[in-house]
This record gives structure tokens, sequence and C-alpha cells, in this order.
């Protein structure tokens, strides 16, 4: 069922890439060079440089107050970085605010479920929709024409992502109302339905029990081979690290301390030392 | 038992959308508007008409539109009153301009004049939030009260200072000032408000009801889905002025007759206030049933007395009113905060199950 309603979202991503090419092989979308962000004294980011190919799982990890959200937050424009620059399918970026980051295909999950409390899990995942979205303010107002027409046109790609998540029996239900497990996986419709091209992911996981890893997971793996949707994830749990990444960024007191394969990143000693304490 | 949607499958999104989906739903408005716009003009006297209707639907009005701004996309005013009287002045200079247009089109043209101020006062929202909002639109309040006094121009030089509203025609018949029948007018006033209720519920419904309330659960994350906040938010000051606008315009074409700065004050922003948080945030039918409620019943208070023989005077007949008044409104914020839209809301889930709750 997943499979078949996953395929028909084909959409997302007409192509979806059969052989998985290795990374190297993928070209770059997003360079971040020398980026480093402070705020007053605290050095959250610090000379990092990383970059992202195209249909990857791109892995940050790294211990507590590391910099990986702020890393996200500077990708997707809500920090601007007093050093280095980010560079957008060979573009370097000038000021970036969310609204554009959202155009130009960066979507993005939080860390501390950011839906939409009052709306249901219908108007969240609809609310993915929103630039696609072009019918103008007198046909909203008459609810009539190109209005009506593209709302049940996009209610239709919603259904499909509900199908895909498997959360029809909570369509109606006001996302306050949800356990934290589900809200996750609402948030990951949310932005599914933004048909991203870069997918941001701050921990899907946390505080969640091991069947609803799985599943989200699974979800994840799903979206980036049938979609060919690139993914940057943040995650704690090594072992999904390991499973899901093509590639592994980690990050130590705002330093980038390794870069490379999961196993090499595993097999690291600045890695080991930074997650067993070791002093600097 | 009766009350549920078993058996009413959607057979496409479309039905799915309607804004009443459930079938009962579809009867029991049936059974409002026939109430509205046959039951009530059969029978209703002038009294009925002139000091519970119109104003009932004048102030729905004005709830409908402070619901957008605060129900809706979260931003608190406390300008209505003001804004209303920016509707119901350009009205009035526009009908002293052109005469012989049909009152209808002017009052719903008012509006427009009061999105404009709206949008101006809207902007500070784009940095401040919650209560400091909610003073900057309090200086709009002032400021507004101000201007309504001292730019005659408003109210064409009248040595009383107040607008009079002069016989006007809609369709040919006449619609304003003293010699329009009560029932007229309270014609127009239910459609009007009806309609713009169809408008809003259109709106909210949409895009851009979505972007409005985006905004108000969480901004942050509707910026990441591509919403401009400056658009959202001032989009909800425009639509939100306009109907506030309009219901001030309709107050005093079809219900007060003339009108000073006095109705436009802040007591009003604070009656469309409570009306609008009894009712229920972001809920367009609690809008009308709170606009009902506190209009209603200070006029059922009064008349108790009477009824029952006692005899009490004015005065303390207004006293009891406030008291009891005051006293229910924090009543229901304490028994039922999102108000009497959700009171209805659980009735109706009850009934859906009844008589078999488990
Ligand atoms: N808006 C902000 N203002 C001030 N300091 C901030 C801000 N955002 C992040 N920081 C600081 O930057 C550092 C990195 O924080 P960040 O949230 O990026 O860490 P993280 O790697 O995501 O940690 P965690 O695993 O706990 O989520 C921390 O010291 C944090 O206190
Ligand atoms: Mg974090």
């Amino acid at each position: 069922m997943t499979m078949d309603a996953a395929v028909d979202t084909g959409a997302v991503n007409p192509d979806p890439p059969t052989a998985r090419l290795s990374s190297d092989q993928r070209p770059v979308v997003l360079d971040v060079k020398n980026v480093s962000l402070s705020f007053g004294g605290v050095k959250a980011i610090q000379d990092v440089s990383f970059d992202i190919r195209k249909g990857e799982v791109r892995a940050i990890i790294g211990p507590n107050g590391a910099g990986k959200t702020s890393m996200l937050n500077v990708i997707n424009g809500f920090y601007h970085p007093q050093h280095g620059t980010i560079t957008w399918h060979g573009q370097e970026r000038k000021q970036m605010r969310p609204h554009i980051a959202a155009t130009q295909g960066i979507a993005r999950t939080f860390q501390n479920v950011a839906l939409f409390q009052g709306m249901s899990t219908l108007d969240n995942i609809m609310s993915g929709r929103s630039l696609k979205m072009k019918s103008n303010f007198l046909f909203q107002l008459i609810h009539y024409g190109p209005a009506r027409n593209e709302e049940i046109e996009h209610r239709r790609k919603v259904e499909e992502i509900i199908d895909f998540l498997e959360i029809q029996a909570i369509r109606r239900t006001p996302v306050g109302r949800l356990p934290y497990g589900l809200k996750k996986r609402v948030e990951l419709g949310r932005a599914l339905a933004m048909e991203p091209e870069l997918l941001l992911l701050d921990e899907p996981m946390a505080g969640m029990n091991l069947e609803e890893k799985e599943d989200m997971s699974r979800f994840i793996i799903d979206v980036n081979d049938q979609f060919g949707t690139t993914i940057a994830l943040i995650e704690h749990d090594m072992g999904v690290v390991m499973d899901l990444s093509d590639r592994v960024v980690v990050l130590d007191h705002g330093e980038l301390i390794a870069d490379g394969t999961p196993n090499e990143v595993q097999a690291n000693q600045n890695v080991i030392d930074a997650y067993l304490g070791v002093a600097h | 038992m009766f009350y549920r949607e078993a058996g009413q499958f959607k057979t496409s999104y479309e039905a799915d959308q309607a804004i009443f989906p459930i079938l009962q739903d579809k009867w029991g408005l049936a059974a409002l508007a026939a109430f509205a716009f046959v039951v009530i003009p059969l029978t209703a006297n002038d009294f009925v008409l002139n000091s519970i209707m119109i104003p009932m639907m004048v102030f729905t009005l004005a709830t409908i539109g402070l619901n957008v701004l605060l129900g809706y996309a979260g931003q608190l005013s406390l300008g209505t009153g003001a804004f209303m009287g920016v509707g119901a002045y350009a009205c009035y200079k526009l009908t002293t301009f052109f005469p012989d247009t049909n009152i209808i089109l002017l009052v719903l043209a008012s509006g427009i004049f009061s999105a404009g101020v709206g949008i101006i006062f809207g902007l500070p929202s784009l940095r401040i939030k919650g209560l400091y909002l909610a003073v900057t639109t309090l200086a709009a309040q002032f400021f507004l009260e101000w201007a309504f006094i001292r730019i005659p121009w408003l109210y064409n030089y009248n040595d009383s200072g107040a607008i009079e509203v002069p016989q006007r025609l809609a369709f040919g018949i006449i619609a304003t000032g003293p010699s329009a029948t009560p029932l007229t007018r309270y014609m127009i006033v239910l459609c009007i408000t009806v309609f713009i209720t169809w408008l809003v519920s259109n709106l909210i419904r949409g895009r851009i009801g979505r972007s409005w309330m985006m905004i108000r659960d969480m901004d942050i994350a509707a910026e990441l889905m591509g919403i401009k906040p400056l658009q959202a938010k001032l989009s909800a000051f425009a639509v939100s002025s306009y109907i506030a606008g309009v219901s001030g315009a309709m107050m005093v074409f079809f219900w007060l007759g003339a009108a000073e700065v006095e109705s436009f004050d802040i007591n009003h922003s604070f009656l469309i206030l409570f009306m609008c948080i009894l009712g229920g945030l972001g809920s367009l039918i609690g809008s009308y049933m709170g606009a009902a409620f506190i209009w209603v019943l200070p006029i059922l208070i009064r008349a108790a007395p009477a009824a029952l023989g006692i005899t009490v005077t004015a005065a303390s007949v207004e006293h009891i009113n406030f008291m009891i008044v005051g006293a229910l409104i924090i009543f229901f914020l304490i028994a039922e905060p999102a108000g009497l839209a959700r009171l209805w809301q659980i009735g109706k889930q009850k009934l859906r199950v009844w008589p078999f709750p488990y």
C-alpha cells in the first residue's frame, strides 16, 4: 500500500534514481564554505565547510550544543552567518529569508515540532502547498473557478501524502491533540507537501519508541528513493545514522571535526573523543 | 442518533470541502435562514426589528471583522470601534458626493476606506505582537476619535458635530432616513451580513485563510512554507477593517440614523471584543452567537422586572444588568474559553454518538 501510494506521489520528483550512485558522482546542490555564526560571545558555528550532493542523505551529527540546528537555520535563512558563503546550485546566496528558501525548494522539520496547533492534520499538510497555489483574492473570495479547482487539485496531492504516511485516521484531528510521534509524522507530511528538492530534518526521531523510529526511517528512505529528494538529517541515534545516511558531517563545539562515509566517521578518533567527552 | 454523518459518504474532495459537509447542518442552516428571512419579517414588530434584530446583525458583522483579525490571524486589536467609525464617516461623505447612488453600494464601498486605514495601523504588527500591538491599535482608536471631532469636513460642518443620515434609496426603495421602514432596513443589514459571512467563509477555507492561521499558530514555520508575514498580516488587517467599516456604516445608516464620535468609542471596541471572545475565536457561527448573546441578554434582563411585576428603578436595572452580563462573561470564559461555538460543537458531538456514547 505504502509503495503504491508513494509511486503515485511520484509527481514529487518525476525521475527517481534507478541505481544508487555513490555520493561523489552526484552534482553538488548546496555548498557551505567557511561559515561562522556567533551570538554575542557564543560561537555557534566556526569556519565550517561541507557540501550536500543531489539525492543523497547527508547526516549532521554531534553532541548537544554542537551547532547542528544552527547550521540548518543558516541553510534556510533564519540565521545570517557573519562569515562564509552558501552556494545553492552554483549561485552564491545573498541575504536569505526563510520564505525565499521555501521558493527555492528547501523544506524543513523542527527539533521541537512546529506544527500549526489550531489546524487539522489536513490543513497543516495543505499549508505546505501554499506556494503552489496561485488563484487571486477575488476568486478566493467567491470560492469559484481557479480557486475552487486548485483547492481540489492540491487536496488530491495532500491525500496522496496522507496515504503515504499512513495517517488517514487523523485527517480531521486538530494536531494539538495528537501524540508526539504522530505530530512528527504530520510535520514530515507538511514538508513533503512542498515537494522540496532539499529536505532538512532536525531530529525527526527524537523521543520516539522503537516502532515509531522504524516507521520514520522507512518514510525517510522511501522519500529519498522514490522522490529523489535530497535529505539533510540531524540525528543522535547512531544506528539510524549508519543505516540511513550516505555521508556524515560531525560537528563539535561549532567546529567540523569529521566528514565522510558512516564507516569512516565512526572510526575517526576525533569523533570518538568528542562523543566520549575528551577535553580539547 | 439523528444527527450524524454515518451513511453520508463524500464522493469527491469538492463535497468534502463544502462549508457544511454534514446534511443535518445543511437543514439546520436552511431552518435558520427561513427564520431570519421569512419568519422574522412576517412576525416581528418594529421594536424587535429596531432594537434586537438590526443591531444584532450590525454587531455580528463587526464581530466577524474582529474575528478575522483576532480569531484567524491572531492579531489583537482594540480599534474596532474607530474602524467602524471610518466606515460610517466614509459612507456619509460618499453619499454626500453621490446622493443618487444606491446606498447599499456606498455602504459596501465605504469599507474600502476603513481597509486602507486598517492597513496603515496594521503596519506595526510586523514588528510587535500581543499586548504591545493592542496598545498601538488603542492609539489608532484615540487618534481616529480625535480626527472624527477635529475634521469638521467629515460631518459636513454640521453645528451638532454629528452625522445626520439623509434619505437615500436602494433599488428604488427608501432605505435610510426617518421614512425607511424597519423591515426594509432589517432586510438590508441581514443580506449584507449573510453575504459577507459567505465571502469570509470562502476566504477561510482557501489559501488566504490558511495563511492567516499559519501566521497565528506558528509564524516561523509559516515563513518556511513560503508565507510572507507582511502579506498575511496586512491582508488580515485589510479584510478585518473592511468588514468593521461596513458594519459601522450599517450601524449609522440602517440603525442609529445619526451618530457622533461617541458611537465609535473604545466601549464599542470592547463590546465587539467580548462578543468575539464569548462567541468563540476563529468561528463564524460563534460570531453570530456572541453578538446575539451579548446584545439580547441585557434586553431580556431589562424586560424581566416588568414581566414579573416588580418595580425597580431604571438605574438599578442597569446595574443589575452590568453585574449579570459581567458575571456570565467571566463564567463562560472559565467554563469554556473557546466560546459558545465550542459548546455548540460539544453538543453536536454528544448528539452524534447519542444514545450510545461508547
Ligand atoms: N538564537 C540563539 N541565540 C543565542 N544562542 C544560540 C541561539 N541559537 C543557538 N545558540 C547557541 O548556539 C549553540 C549551538 O546550538 P544548536 O541549537 O545549534 O545546537 P545543536 O547541535 O542543535 O544541539 P542539540 O543537539 O541540543 O539540539 C548553543 O550553544 C546554543 O546555546
Ligand atoms: Mg538542535
